[in-house]
């Protein structure tokens, strides 16, 4: 009697999570599928078999000056690996400062940062944009990874994480040895963090990857476009006369190598989203 | 004792030290816009062809004009395309969360199940939405087998029907996101004391009576969380509609949100303007953001001990 029901229940949930798994997959195989495909053939609809023209649209969306996807690729990767860098290792000293220490103003600054914790950054995108062309910062890529030294999200999750994995007694003990707080810091408490900072550092490369918003605003050089950006200037060109394989080979190019580092790391990535909780 | 209170005291500096690169990151880059933003939104300022207006002060005249103009109509806008994606969002990832954690069911490939629900998560939303154009254009690919397979006689136009487009907003921002929710409420469910399903099931409750009893009530603040983090997420609606509808929210501004009016302010640089409808945005995002402050709050209060629990088995399988 307990089996059966159960069973049913067994099937329906399989056929629930086909469904999704099909849903999720099947606009990226089909976007895979279009770029090695000629423009005639898509238009002639779906297709799960792949064309022969992946290197004829590569080509075409190289040599394209209008769309400069070599130095997109460069500055997307200068931008992402900048914040993930700055990210992950002044988070990881804030937490180390709130953590470790005793001062005045410690629970204020813990308490300030919590409340901002998922303060939306565009609503001061006005006076940021007007403070970075002041500063002479328009047009250049600092403003798009300086701000990551201030990630609260990232903090938070720094902070969870030594509350649970790090014993005050180790930096104690590289005292008594004579150790420097901040060789403390760098020697110590790093190579603990390692998990955390990996995970984090995924994050936050990604979302800096695919960020759009503030990168549109600041960057107006061809030269210093991130893929975000080009990918947009591709939406609003006349778009009847694009050769449609060009156009799913730069959505490609955007997209593919995050799926890449994403499959190899993927045990890591899900299981810091299960711990961090709080996400941009 | 006193050259240790001493040293006590010296180390004091050190915690300062290492939380000033993030404070004066966020003075410089966060809180001194954000006072700017503010302050001009009470000022005429924008610019006329290569002329600049302004500053001038016009009091709540930028805020007047907001009203007045659209600006409900974009909030209204943001709000159904934002529950359009979340209600199936949260129904899909309850159904999950409870699946992948339910004994009886015993599914198989979970890990499997996990890392392909979570893969849009990380897609650049703007090259999502491209991609999404491309396939729902007039002549594209979804039309062309539509109309090959005789389900259509002609294309339907999907981005010149308001509910085309907001039901692509919708479904995209709900493909982006249910696998994000359904990993937390997994490991919130995870963390129920094993106990209470024991309790459950000895008592003879069905599986539905044990979700509605027991999962639920327990995942309680989680689901708040998710909720209100997710409001803060509609909020910022932009990238997906800004690329499907080229910045200019059609049909007839209908999928028009607020940062994409925001974005407009800013691009023409009508500061004015732009400034009133951040300080707007602010405050509905300040009274989430206290939710959000509030809810971490009781959950490290109640469950303090507990989370130190949850943290340890995960972190070992970050370690692998």
């Amino acid at each position: 009697m307990d089996k059966k029901p159960s069973h049913a229940r067994t099937v329906i949930a399989y056929i629930v999570l086909i469904l999704l798994t099909f849903l999720c997959l099947f606009f990226f195989y089909i976007l895979i599928v279009n770029a090695t495909r000629s423009h005639p053939q898509i238009q002639k609809g779906f297709s799960f078999i792949p064309g022969h023209s992946f290197m004829k649209n590569l080509k075409s969306v190289l040599n394209d000056a209008n769309i400069p996807v070599l130095s997109g690729i460069k500055n997307s990767l200068i931008v992402s690996s900048l914040s993930a860098v700055l990210a992950t290792y002044f988070s990881a000293l804030t937490a180390y400062g709130l953590y470790a220490y005793d001062f005045k103003l410690k629970k204020p600054a813990f308490v300030f940062i919590m409340l901002i914790l998922v303060m939306p950054t565009q609503v001061s995108a006005m006076g940021f944009i007007n403070l970075i062309t002041k500063m002479g910062m328009l047009n250049t890529l600092y403003p798009l990874f300086l701000p990551s030294i201030a990630a609260p999200a990232v903090f938070y999750f720094m902070y969870s994480y030594m509350q649970s994995s790090l014993p005050l007694e180790l930096v104690e003990a590289a005292r008594i040895d004579g150790s420097s707080e901040f060789h403390t810091f760098n020697r110590v408490v790093i190579p603990i963090m390692k998990p955390a900072l990996a995970v984090q550092a995924i994050f936050a490369f990604v979302s800096s990857w695919n960020n759009y918003f503030i990168p549109a605003l600041v960057i107006s050089d061809n030269s210093k476009k991130t893929l975000p950006i080009l990918i947009a200037a591709l939406r609003s060109a006349d778009f009847l006369k694009f050769d449609m394989g060009k156009v799913y080979m730069l959505i490609t190019i955007a997209i593919v190598p995050i799926i890449i580092v994403y499959i190899a790391l993927s045990k890591y990535i899900v299981a810091g989203v299960a711990l961090g909780g709080v996400k941009e | 004792m006193k050259k240790i209170k001493g040293n006590e005291v010296s180390y004091a500096k050190y915690g300062y030290l290492f939380i000033a690169p993030f404070f004066i990151a966020f003075l410089i880059f966060q809180f001194i816009p954000l006072i700017q933003t503010i302050y001009y939104s009470f000022f005429e300022y924008y610019r006329s062809g290569l002329k600049i207006i302004g500053p001038n002060p016009v009091g709540f005249k930028n805020y007047a004009a907001l009203f007045e103009a659209d600006f409900g109509k974009y909030a209204g806008n943001t709000i159904i395309m934002w529950i359009l994606g979340f209600i199936p969002q949260i129904l899909i990832s309850l159904l999950l969360a409870a699946w992948f954690t339910d004994i009886r069911l015993r599914i198989k490939g979970k890990q499997f199940f996990k890392v392909v629900i979570y893969m849009p998560n990380l897609i650049m939303a703007s090259a999502f939405a491209m991609l999404f154009f491309a396939l729902f254009s007039d002549n594209g690919p979804v039309n062309s087998t539509l109309i090959s397979m005789g389900i259509i006689a002609k294309p339907f136009r999907f981005l010149s029907s308001v509910w085309g487009t907001r039901g692509l907003v919708g479904l995209m921002n709900f493909l982006m996101w249910f696998g994000n929710t359904t990993i937390l409420l997994m490991a919130a469910v995870m963390g129920i004391n094993p106990s209470l399903f024991e309790a459950a099931e000895l008592d003879g409750c069905s599986p539905r009576q044990t979700f509605f009893r027991v999962t639920l009530p327990m995942i309680r603040p989680i689901l708040i969380y998710v909720l209100i983090t997710s409001m803060i997420g509609g909020l910022q609606m932009f990238d997906v509609p800004q690329i499907l509808t080229n910045g200019k929210g059609t049909p007839d501004r209908t999928s028009m949100t607020l940062i994409m009016y925001l974005n407009n302010h800013l691009f023409s640089k009508n500061y004015g303007m732009a400034g009133a409808v951040s300080v707007i945005l602010f405050i509905i995002a300040a009274v989430l953001c206290l939710a959000v402050y509030f809810t971490l709050n009781a959950d490290d209060d109640s469950k303090r001990i507990k989370k130190r629990d949850r943290f340890k088995p995960r972190k070992e399988a970050v370690n692998g």
